[in-house]
């Protein structure tokens, strides 16, 4: 019997092992670095010299900090909400069909889902483009007949990633409330309908409540996704004034990759580290408050 | 007689169905539907018709939904003028580690989760749900002074460390290895089987479609992500596709075809992957979410 838990401990151990010592080497050796380098004026690499807080204080009062912060929750503006609101829309459309043509409208929908962000980058920099992109065939009209980029117009910028970013992301969403329409009862429905219920009060009476802890997932996870936005509103502002446009992740770059203050890059990224962890833990108390993880 | 059938509700809701307003109704919205599917997958078309086409087609005016001669030389050129078949390797190798690596150290780690009994289990398991909740974005920093402590910018292996941390894999595999029935391991141990043997013959066997699904979703993963490669790979010959594609565009000016070809080739790999195993893609897409599909 002992030899028997020897064994067993002995196999746990070599199976737990590699991951035991990955997640130590690449996460929490890492964040606790992060850490301590946020209260040195250290660059990128080399040592440096513990200056305290000084580094939260000089970013907290840093205009480009505030930009980036604005910046970043215009942009969970823009994408949260929306996307959800027609990645619902979509799925109810895509449930009601049949056979090939749901498979078929579920592919389209899904497809960019799965590309790399520089294919729908490079994509939609054609589509967009100032002088030859079909964008600008709508554009024109509204633009007193000239053509203009839209992510060099600044007002233009966010909305423009935000559209992308949607058409981008929605298949995600789509196909998680899909599998939350079909748990929902046919019979519901059919006794809906017996009352004669309209389409509208069946959605408000019905598909509404019952889809909303689906709802509610899809909401935090977008919102956690977005804002660790970083590759999409990179990639559009390349060659352009990135300052304006700056999001979090992007402001951790531009400090510790192209201005070299490794300290001040950590402190930034430690600040959206507690940020991420506090939303986080928020959604995972109200996730098992309503008892579903 | 007849009566109590016609009083069941189902049959009642098809009655009401066969309505022809309603029908009317259903089949526009079908066709809506339809439309609104051929506006999501167009950018994808249009990226790949416009690679086909020759650069001076590209910028000539009106909409050519077709080339008028299919037209290679964008591909041609991009193989031939860019490192695209270098960044077509590495990808394909850190993409395939990554998977490689994830898969078998949470296969290995869920499996002595879910039936191993051992100081440290529970603790293991809350730093994994933990680990969830992490930005990797906020650790770019010290992953890259770690890297470069090993020396390992510019190489597979600087690429591929910082993404082997995929806990939500070993959650998933720790689900299913819950339910597998005792009696199978217990029947194992009988016939005097080890852990190891258990794992590799009864476990993972048992559970080759989720072992699949979580694969190529990984690859995907592994293949789409850019922060990290972006970072870590600075010269062109260490680049992965997704990351390559949008370097060294600069240097051609407009052209769209070329853009375009790399685009597709960019995205070509996951593509199809998509296509062949699409059931297994939102399958483990649902399951990570932590949708029961």
């Amino acid at each position: 019997m002992i030899r028997d838990k020897r064994s067993e401990y002995l196999a746990a151990l070599i199976l737990v092992g590699p991951f035991v010592v990955i997640y130590g080497l690449l996460f929490v050796w890492p964040t606790i670095q992060m850490v301590m380098l946020s209260f040195t004026d250290a660059p990128l690499i080399g040592p440096g010299d513990w200056v305290g807080i000084e580094n939260y204080v000089e970013i907290l009062t840093h205009r480009l900090f505030h930009n980036a912060t604005w910046n970043t929750a215009y942009f969970v503006l823009l994408t949260v909400v929306p996307n959800t609101l027609v990645s619902l829309a979509i799925a109810m459309a895509v449930n009601r069909l049949k056979g090939w043509q749901q498979g078929f409208v579920m592919a389209c929908f899904f497809l960019p889902y799965i590309l790399p962000v520089s294919v729908v980058y490079l994509t939609w920099n054609w589509i967009i483009d100032v002088q030859y992109g079909l964008v600008q065939y709508i554009v024109r009209p509204f633009n007193g007949g000239e053509p203009m980029s839209l992510t060099r117009t600044i007002p233009f910028f966010m909305p423009t990633v935000a559209v992308v970013t949607i058409w981008w992301t929605l298949g995600f969403n789509v196909l998680l409330f899909i599998a939350g329409l079909r748990n929902i009862s046919p019979e519901i429905y059919e006794a809906a309908s017996l009352d004669s219920a309209g389409r509208w009060r069946q959605f408000r009476k019905i598909t509404w409540p019952l889809i909303w802890p689906v709802t509610a997932l899809v909401l935090t996870i977008q919102l956690i996704a977005q804002l660790k936005i970083f590759d999409q509103v990179y990639l559009f502002s390349i060659g352009g004034r990135q300052d304006p446009t700056i999001v979090l992740v992007q402001y951790i770059y531009k400090l510790a990759f192209q201005q070299n203050k490794g300290g001040e890059g950590a402190a930034a990224a430690t600040l959206l580290f507690a940020m991420i962890i506090i939303l986080s833990v928020l959604q995972y108390q109200a996730l098992r408050a309503r008892g579903e993880k | 007689m007849s009566s109590e059938a016609i009083t069941r509700p189902a049959e009642n809701a098809a009655r009401l169905k066969g309505d022809r307003l309603i029908d009317f109704g259903g089949l526009a919205l079908t066709i809506v539907t339809l439309g609104f599917a051929l506006m999501a997958i167009f950018p994808v078309y249009w990226a790949v018709v416009t690679s086909f086409k020759s650069e001076t087609e590209v910028i000539a005016s009106g909409i050519a939904l077709w080339p008028s001669r299919i037209n290679t030389e964008a591909y041609e050129h991009i193989w031939t003028n860019t490192n695209i078949g270098i960044w077509y390797i590495n990808s394909f190798v850190t993409s395939a580690l990554i998977t490689a690596g994830v898969i078998v150290s949470s296969a290995g780690c869920a499996y002595a989760l879910s039936q191993l009994d051992f100081p440290g289990r529970r603790l293991i398991y809350v730093l994994i749900l933990a680990c969830f909740m992490v930005p990797m974005q906020a650790l770019i920093i010290n992953h890259f002074v770690l890297m470069a402590q090993f020396k390992l910018l510019n190489s597979w292996a600087g690429i591929i460390l910082p993404q082997l941390i995929v806990p939500v894999t070993i959650i998933v595999y720790k689900q299913f290895f819950d339910n597998v029935p005792r009696e199978f391991r217990e029947a194992a141990q009988m016939d005097g089987a080890g852990h190891f043997k258990t794992l590799f013959r009864i476990y993972l066997p048992m559970n080759w479609g989720i072992t699949s699904a979580l694969a190529i979703i990984t690859f995907i993963g592994a293949w789409n992500s850019f922060l990290w490669p972006f970072l870590a790979a600075t010269g062109e010959a260490t680049m992965t596709v997704p990351v390559g594609i949008t370097q060294v565009k600069d240097a051609y000016g407009i052209v769209y075809a070329r853009q375009m070809a790399s685009a597709v080739m960019a995205g070509l790999p996951v593509a199809v992957l998509y296509l062949i195993f699409q059931r297994r893609v939102t399958q483990a897409i649902m399951l990570s979410a932590g949708v029961k599909g």
